[in-house]
């Protein structure tokens, strides 16, 4: 059949670049050593298996589920801290926008403190502060919270190990190849060089690509700062020709 | 100068850290701003197919269990019909998420899913691969989420024939890829980083 005036078909994920992505075994972040598969990765083509994902609709979504600094807190309170806006797009590695894509984000308090059973800094916790939020993609890829700027904490890895102040960000796409996790930073941040976790990145480009500007076009004037970070994930490959013999 | 390809490159991936509870499962480390942990359930009504619970620890190189890891699971239903906007070859069972998310218990480290067995889906190629599971595992010390797939013990042919499975050069290590069967219904699936049993992990 003539592949004219047909719609493309999705094909299957571009392969993960495993030279750009950090390696398992970095030693210098200790807790990798014990945590990182020494064998090979088996590599295949994705299947159907990996180009589903779940879907998440816009239902799903509580009127604050992206405000965290109203989120936890009590009613005609707020969380302290410095107001911020974080909004970017979710795109594919063909510069597309992702839809509908599902994501989650968590950080610590002002003082670098999480809500957490297990978490022991002295920090103070903040009453009105859990910290955590979600959002789903618009059509164009875009997406917005409120939060608090979280601070820098030290963690127990070297004696003098202190953590940039960061966002952790849970994303799905439209394949579950996609699904990843990552922490996004804050421009100008001095911990950012220093930090092991970051070390395992292996470029500055790299770093750079988690790294959220200054945004002053999306402030909102005397009330919140706001940061960009756009966040990419594995292109679908979309083809009007498959690649099937001849005749099937 | 020959022109550039504007391609993006995928975000870097950093590690879920030891807090990942309270952006996945809120609820699990007492926050409670959303209604349930999505991923909690999996069976929204009744089901079609054989209803079944796995549950495992993932361990790491020394044989402690991770008690901060988090671990998703994506099939589909028993008809092998994925409930997914990309499922194009029909629609899955409407009572059937396809999706689970299990933060292991934060003494023992064990997870668990209750869902229900897969039906098997194509290769690329047209032939079926054997019945599996896609899991994914994130924690602390781990940069970049684990890919691996959950096949069945007690599903010896369809794995015989499985496109994967049967291109594995060391063979000796396929049983790292199968879930034992525990008692009726109920498999275990063990998940080691490292070591001798180390499981087969995907480049996904």
């Amino acid at each position: 059949m003539s592949p004219v005036n047909t719609r493309p078909k999705s094909g299957g994920f571009v392969p993960r670049d495993r030279d750009w992505q950090p390696d398992a075994l970095t030693p210098w972040y200790k807790t990798s050593v014990k945590r990182s598969p020494q064998a090979a990765l088996l590599s295949f083509p994705t299947t159907l298996s990996e180009e589903t994902s779940p879907v998440f609709g816009h239902g799903l979504l509580g009127k604050l589920d992206n405000d965290l600094i109203l989120n936890y807190a009590k009613p005609g309170e707020s969380a302290i801290g410095p107001r911020i806006i974080v909004h970017g797009r979710v795109l594919d590695e063909m510069g597309r926008g992702v839809p509908g894509a599902l994501l989650e984000f968590w950080q610590a308090n002002a003082g670098g403190r999480y809500r957490h059973k297990k978490e022991s800094y002295q920090a103070a916790l903040d009453p009105n502060f859990g910290g955590c939020g979600r959002t789903i993609t618009a059509e164009d890829g875009s997406y917005e919270f409120r939060t608090i700027q979280p601070g820098p904490y030290p963690w127990p890895n070297g004696m003098n190990d202190w953590r940039p102040a960061h966002i952790h960000f849970s994303v799905f796409g439209h394949g579950f190849a996609q699904r990843l996790i990552t922490q996004m930073y804050f421009e100008g941040d001095p911990h950012i060089p220093l930090c092991p976790i970051v070390g395992v990145l292996k470029s500055q480009e790299a770093i750079d690509a988690l790294t959220a500007p200054l945004d002053l076009h999306h402030t909102v004037p005397m009330d919140s700062r706001a940061f960009k970070f756009d966040i990419v994930l594995r292109g679908q490959r979309q083809t009007y020709f498959e690649n099937r013999k001849e005749g099937m | 100068m020959v022109q550039k390809l504007d391609n993006l490159r995928e975000s870097p991936s950093q590690t879920a850290g030891p807090y990942v509870h309270i952006g996945c499962t809120p609820n699990f480390t007492g926050i409670d701003i959303y209604g349930a942990d999505l991923g909690t359930v999996m069976k929204t009504g009744p089901v079609k197919g054989q209803e079944i619970t796995i549950t495992g620890i993932v361990y790491d190189g020394t044989g402690t269990p991770l008690r901060d890891a988090m671990i998703e699971i994506w099939q589909p239903d028993a008809a092998g019909l994925f409930p997914s906007a990309n499922e194009t070859r029909g629609t899955a069972d409407p009572n059937f998420t396809g999706w689970g998310r299990s933060p292991g218990d934060m003494d023992t480290g064990e997870f668990r899913f209750e869902t229900v067995k897969p039906g098997a889906v194509p290769w690329p190629d047209g032939r079926m691969q054997a019945p599996h599971i896609t899991a994914w595992i994130v924690a602390r010390g781990i940069n970049i989420g684990l890919h691996t797939r959950i096949y069945f013990e007690d599903e010896a042919e369809a794995n015989a024939s499985d496109p994967i499975l049967s291109r594995i050069e060391h063979q000796n290590r396929i049983p790292t890829l199968l879930a034992k069967k525990t008692g009726e219904g109920d498999y275990r699936f063990d998940i080691h980083l490292q070591g001798p049993h180390e499981t087969i992990f995907f480049d996904m």
